[in-house]
């Protein structure tokens, strides 16, 4: 297919009397247009055919071993080859494939090809936005583009979100250098601007990547919803787009995945706990694996709720700072909700160890969450930790010895 | 409105790495941009730490300082990887939480 190329002062009219597509001096840049590739002939209504009519023919940008995703609308040519322009609508198939993401199923596969997009009618001197290759990030960005031209430089950051992969450095320096050199951006656009998500920043030194590949950094405002405001605003931030925010909303959408962390290790804890329960005076009692071990699984998992439900959700709002202690609060509440609740079914014993199994769970559940919050720093974690985890270990064993114990005693 | 401003996540008081070596700084002003937490002021003509406590470590300012002025130990603030930094020898791959 031809290029076509125009002087880049008459890029806006489309006029192209000065340039040829074989001697195009410098000042000569490609227009940037849709492609129309030519597609498979059309299927004769009237030919003989059994069952409905087929479909559409193959899009000429469809390719052996891919599959096209929804989200792409379609492609325009530039210097660098066809780049996908995507839809700023997010569909059903977004909206589930959020919150297959949000319940922790295949997140880690939830992502999109690195490289370069396209949003709206992005010309030569369109902004260029930075983001992850996690889908969510992806979408989080482009549903907030319904009416802005830029071009969408996708990292590969492991299908991590922005913040997680600068804090691990998949969010790079050497991948926003990587990634602007592989695609050839600088063929791209006239400027030399990247516009950078700030909770990138911990991850890329603007600096090195203006010293390495030429382009200047400027930081964006934290939230994609922002980035219209900024983009109009002359790449102004006000000082709340550069403060994070941790809303009942924000928390509680955490849930889900700091659970599906949990099963598996939980699955093993509750085999355990149905063991330890069956072990009795007459060496192992199956009745007594299956009742005491219910109520065993009942405390844990009371523990489980309080500890990474409760503490998300009453964060602000539960007393002191460390989040072992606030674990260790919705666990006693937790922990006397069950004791009441099996009432007179379990010995006087067996309440009290099951409280200090439901505290013990729920503080080590809490703290946690420490991983998940933006405000907690890492020589806080351990510090807190040195003092919550000896006491979460002394609980667990006076609960384990106390436990097997109860039988025997009674 | 107010238990959605960050201000009122306070976590644990003095224990950050974060310093600030006044005498490198040149006042570029980038600590004070990319700092999620309000830390840094920019006043004519350096920066000055106004929040240590609200440092969460992330390494964001000491990564694009251009004097190296600002030096903090960024970590994940996890407990899980904490526990398994503790458990297994510093060389050792160390799962994601």
């Amino acid at each position: 297919m031809q290029k076509l190329f125009v002087n880049k002062h008459d890029a806006d009219t489309g006029n192209t009397a000065c340039c040829g597509s074989k001697d195009q001096g410098k000042d000569c840049v490609p227009v940037l247009q849709n492609l129309t590739l030519p597609m498979a002939g059309p299927v004769d209504d009237d030919a003989p055919c059994c069952g409905p009519k087929p479909g559409p023919p193959s899009s000429p940008f469809d390719k052996p071993g891919y599959r096209m995703w929804h989200f792409v609308a379609d492609f325009v040519e530039t210097s660098v080859g066809a780049i996908p322009k995507i839809e700023t609508r997010l569909k059903f198939q977004d909206l589930a494939g959020t919150v297959r993401a949000r319940l922790g199923i295949s997140r880690d596969r939830y992502r999109i090809a690195p490289g370069l997009y396209s949003v709206g009618k992005p010309g030569n001197d369109s902004p260029v936005l930075v983001t992850a290759n996690y889908k969510l990030s992806f979408d989080s960005l482009r549903r907030e583009l319904d009416s802005t031209d830029a071009w969408i430089l996708v990292l590969d950051t492991r299908g991590i979100n922005v913040w997680c992969a600068a804090g691990k450095k998949t969010f790079s320096t050497e991948e926003v250098i990587r990634q602007v050199q592989r695609v050839g951006l600088d063929r791209v656009v006239s400027h030399r601007e990247l516009i950078l998500p700030q909770l990138g920043a911990p991850g890329v030194s603007a600096q090195a990547v203006k010293k390495d590949c030429g382009f200047k950094v400027t930081w964006g405002p934290i939230r994609a919803r922002d980035l219209p405001a900024f983009l109009n605003n002359g790449r102004k931030a006000e000082t709340e787009m550069r403060q994070l925010t941790f809303s009942i909303a924000e928390r509680t959408v955490l849930i889900p995945v700091e659970l599906s962390l949990i099963v598996k290790p939980s699955l093993i804890i509750l085999l355990a706990v149905f063991i330890l329960s069956g072990i009795s005076p007459n060496i192992f009692s199956f009745s007594a694996a299956w009742f005491r071990g219910l109520n065993g699984a009942v405390a844990y998992l009371f523990g489980i709720v309080a500890g990474a439900v409760f503490v998300p959700i009453l964060l602000p709002w539960l007393p002191m700072r460390q989040f072992y202690i606030k674990g260790i609060l919705t666990g006693l509440v937790a922990g006397i909700f069950v004791t009441f609740s099996l009432g007179a079914s379990v010995t006087r014993l067996e309440s009290f160890i099951l409280l200090l199994l439901t505290t013990a769970v729920s503080s080590y559940a809490a703290m946690n969450f420490t991983g998940a919050t933006p405000f907690t720093s890492p020589s806080g974690v351990e510090k807190e930790m040195r003092q919550g985890i000896p006491i979460q270990i002394i609980a667990v064993v006076t609960v384990i010895i106390a436990w097997v114990a109860a039988p025997f005693v009674s | 409105m107010r238990y959605f401003k960050m201000q009122n996540f306070r976590y644990l008081n003095n224990v950050t790495t974060l310093e600030l070596d006044v005498e490198k700084c040149i006042g570029c002003g980038m600590c004070g941009i990319v700092c999620p937490h309000t830390v840094f002021k920019v006043e004519n003509p350096k920066a000055r730490i106004v929040d240590q406590d609200a440092c969460m470590e992330c390494g964001a300012c000491a990564a694009n300082c251009p004097t190296a002025a600002i030096s903090v130990t960024p970590g994940v603030g996890c407990a899980f990887y904490i526990i398994q930094t503790w458990i297994k020898r510093k060389d050792a791959v160390i799962e994601c939480c």
